[in-house]
C-alpha cells in the first residue's frame, strides 16, 4: 500500500513518528517551541493509542534522569526540548552517552536566553555540542519524520548503543503545516524490531551501570565512547540505505544541491538549507557558479563526506547560526576550518552569523552574503565571522 | 576481570557497564589511610559500638570477641575512635 501524504503540523509528524516507533516511555516538560510534539504524545497515551508509561516531570532535568532510568530498564525511550530546558537537562545529556543509553530526543532548536526570546536558532544545540549523542539536523516535516524513526534503529543497533539526537528548527519547523508521508504501522514494525538492550537492570541479573571511574580508567573510558560514537557513522549510513529502499528517500551525512561547477558552496544546517537551496536556484538562473552544501550528520562529524563534497571549490560561505562570543568563527565555521586545515588547496571558508533568534534570512540575503564573500576575499579579509545583517 | 589500571579502553563493556556483582569489594580503600585504629583490650568492654558505626563495615568479631580492623579497607576515618565508649581505640600513624 503506498503511504498517503498528509499536510499536518511538523510537530504532529513527529509525534506520529514516535507513535509508529511504538515507544515504551516518554518523559518530557513542556517548553516552546517542542510544546506541540509532547501534548500529541500525551494525547495518543491518553486515548490508548500509544502503550506507553508518559512520565509528566517537573523539569527538564527531570526528564532526561527519568530517560535514563527508563532506557537502563530496558525500554523505548522519547524524549524532546529545546533551548533553557535543554540547558537544565545538559548534565544528564552526558550521562545518557557516556552510559550508551539509546535514547531519542528531538530539540526544536531555540535561543538560549539572555535576552529571552523564543525563537530559532542554533545556539542550543552547539551548548552541547561535545555530549557525545549522535546528531542530525532535518530540513523539512518529512526528514523530521524519517529521523525521528531511522534514530530509533540506529539508536538500538548492538553496534551503536548510543543516544540520538533530531535537530528540528522552531517554528520555521515545529509550527509549520507541511505535506508528509506517514508510513503504516506494519512497515514499520517490518523495518524497527522489538527494542532488544545489551545490559538492562534486571533483579535477577545484576549489573552496575554508572560506576566511578578513578583517573587510572576515566581516560580509557573516553577513549571508548570517542570510539564506539565514530563507529555509530557506518551502521547510521547503513540503516539509511535501508529506509531509503523502503521509501524512495535517502539520506546521506553530508547532502549537496548543485555543485555540479560550482565554485562557491553556502554550507547550512537544518531548515536554512530549503531557503539556501532556493537563493542557489536563484543565483544559478543569473550565472553565478553556487551550490549548496548541507549537514546532516554533526556528530560523528563525517570528515571525508564533507571533503569529497567541497573538493575542487574555491569557497565556501558558512552560515552559522549561533554565536560563540570571542572565538575565532561561529562554531560550525570553526569545525570547518579546523577539518580542512591539514588539506592542500582547501577552498577558503567566510563565516557568516545569521539568522539568530529568529531573524528571518531570504533568498536574497544569500545573494547579499555572496557578494560580501566575494568583497573580502578580493580585500584579502575573511578571518573571524561576521554577524551578518546587523544594524551598525 | 584485570586489574582496573591494567585494563585497556576495548575491555570496557558498553556504556562501562559492570556485570560481575560486588566486586567493589576488591577496592582497598585502605590506600587512603595515614592513620590506622590501635584496641586497647583492657579497656575494651567487647560492646561492639566501634563495629555498628563503622562506615565501611571494616571492623570484625575477633575469635575471642574483641576487635579489630581490616586494613584492606579500614580508611582510618577514626568514628571508632569517637565513638568508643570506654576509649579503647586510639589513631596511631602509620609509621608507629
Amino acid at each position: 500500500m503506498m503511504p498517503k501524504r498528509v499536510g499536518m503540523e511538523v510537530s504532529i509528524a513527529a509525534s506520529e513518528a514516535v507513535r509508529l516507533a511504538n515507544v515504551d516511555a516518554i518523559a518530557a516538560y513542556p517548553i516552546t517551541p517542542q510544546t506541540h510534539i509532547v501534548e500529541h504524545l500525551s494525547e495518543f497515551v491518553a486515548n490508548g493509542e500509544l502503550d506507553a508509561e508518559f512520565i509528566p516531570v517537573e523539569s527538564e532535568h527531570s526528564a532526561m534522569s527519568v530517560c535514563c532510568g527508563t532506557s537502563a530498564a530496558g525500554a523505548r525511550t522519547f524524549t524532546c526540548t529545546s533551548s533553557q530546558g535543554l540547558a537544565l537537562m545538559s548534565e544528564i545529556v552526558f550521562i545518557a552517552s557516556a552510559m550508551q543509553l539509546p535514547i531519542v530526543m528531538i530539540l526544536a532548536n531555540r535561543s538560549l536566553s539572555g535576552p529571552l526570546s523564543i525563537w530559532n536558532d542554533h545556539t542550543d544545540v552547539m551548548l552541547v555540542r561535545d555530549c557525545g549523542w549522535i546528531q542530525t539536523f532535518g530540513e523539512n516535516g518529512q526528514e523530521i519524520f524519517d529521523l525521528t524513526l531511522c534514530g530509533f534503529k540506529i539508536a538500538e543497533d548492538h553496534r551503536v548503543v548510543l543516544p540520538f539526537m533530531v535537530n528540528m528548527d522552531g517554528f520555521i519547523l515545529s509550527h509549520v503545516i507541511e505535506p508528509v508521508e506517514i508510513l503504516d504501522q506494519e512497515t514499520v514494525d517490518k523495518f524497527l524490531p522489538v527494542y532488544k538492550p545489551v545490559y538492562r537492570l534486571d533483579p535477577d541479573n545484576p549489573v552496575t551501570m554508572g560506576a566511578f571511574a578513578m583517573p587510572d580508567l576515566y581516560t580509557e573510558t573516553k577513549k571508548a565512547q570517542d570510539e564506539r560514537l565514530k563507529a555509530s557513522k557506518p551502521v547510521i549510513e547503513e540503516v539509511w540505505k535501508e529506509y531509503g529502499e523502503l521509501t524512495g528517500r535517502y539520506y546521506h551525512p553530508i547532502e549537496t544541491y548543485k555543485t555540479d561547477g560550482a565554485k562557491t558552496l553556502f554550507v547550512t544546517m537544518g531548515g536554512f538549507s530549503e531557503t539556501a537551496s532556493t537563493a542557489v536556484d536563484m543565483m544559478r538562473e543569473e550565472g553565478e557558479a553556487v551550490g549548496l552544501c548541507k549537514i546532516r550528520l554533526w556528530r560523528p562529524f563525517p570528515y571525508e563526506d564533507f571533503w569529497n563534497a567541497v573538493k575542487g571549490v574555491e569557497t565556501l560561505i558558512v552560515i552559522d547560526r549561533a554565536t560563540s562570543y570571542g572565538g575565532p568563527g561561529g562554531p560550525v565555521a570553526s569545525e570547518l576550518r579546523s577539518a580542512l586545515y591539514t588539506w592542500d588547496n582547501a577552498p577558503k571558508v567566510v563565516d557568516f552569523i545569521a539568522g539568530l533568534a529568529g531573524r528571518d534570512v531570504a533568498p536574497r540575503n544569500y545573494k547579499e552574503m555572496y557578494q560580501r564573500a566575494q568583497a573580502r576575499i578580493a580585500s584579502g579579509d575573511i578571518a573571524g565571522y561576521e554577524i551578518y545583517g546587523v544594524r551598525e | 576481570m584485570k586489574p582496573v589500571d591494567q585494563m585497556t579502553w576495548k575491555d570496557l563493556n558498553i556504556g562501562c557497564v559492570i556485570t560481575e556483582a560486588g566486586n567493589a569489594a576488591e577496592y582497598k580503600s585502605g590506600d587512603w589511610r595515614s592513620m590506622r585504629p590501635i584496641w586497647d583490650k583492657d579497656r575494651c568492654i567487647q560492646c561492639g559500638v566501634c563495629y555498628i558505626f563503622c562506615p565501611d563495615a571494616a571492623i570484625y568479631k575477633t575469635e575471642d570477641n574483641y576487635f579489630e580492623a581490616n586494613l584492606y579497607y579500614c580508611k582510618g576515618c577514626g568514628i571508632c575512635v569517637r565513638e568508643c565508649v570506654t576509649g579503647a581505640i586510639r589513631l596511631v600513624e602509620e609509621e608507629e
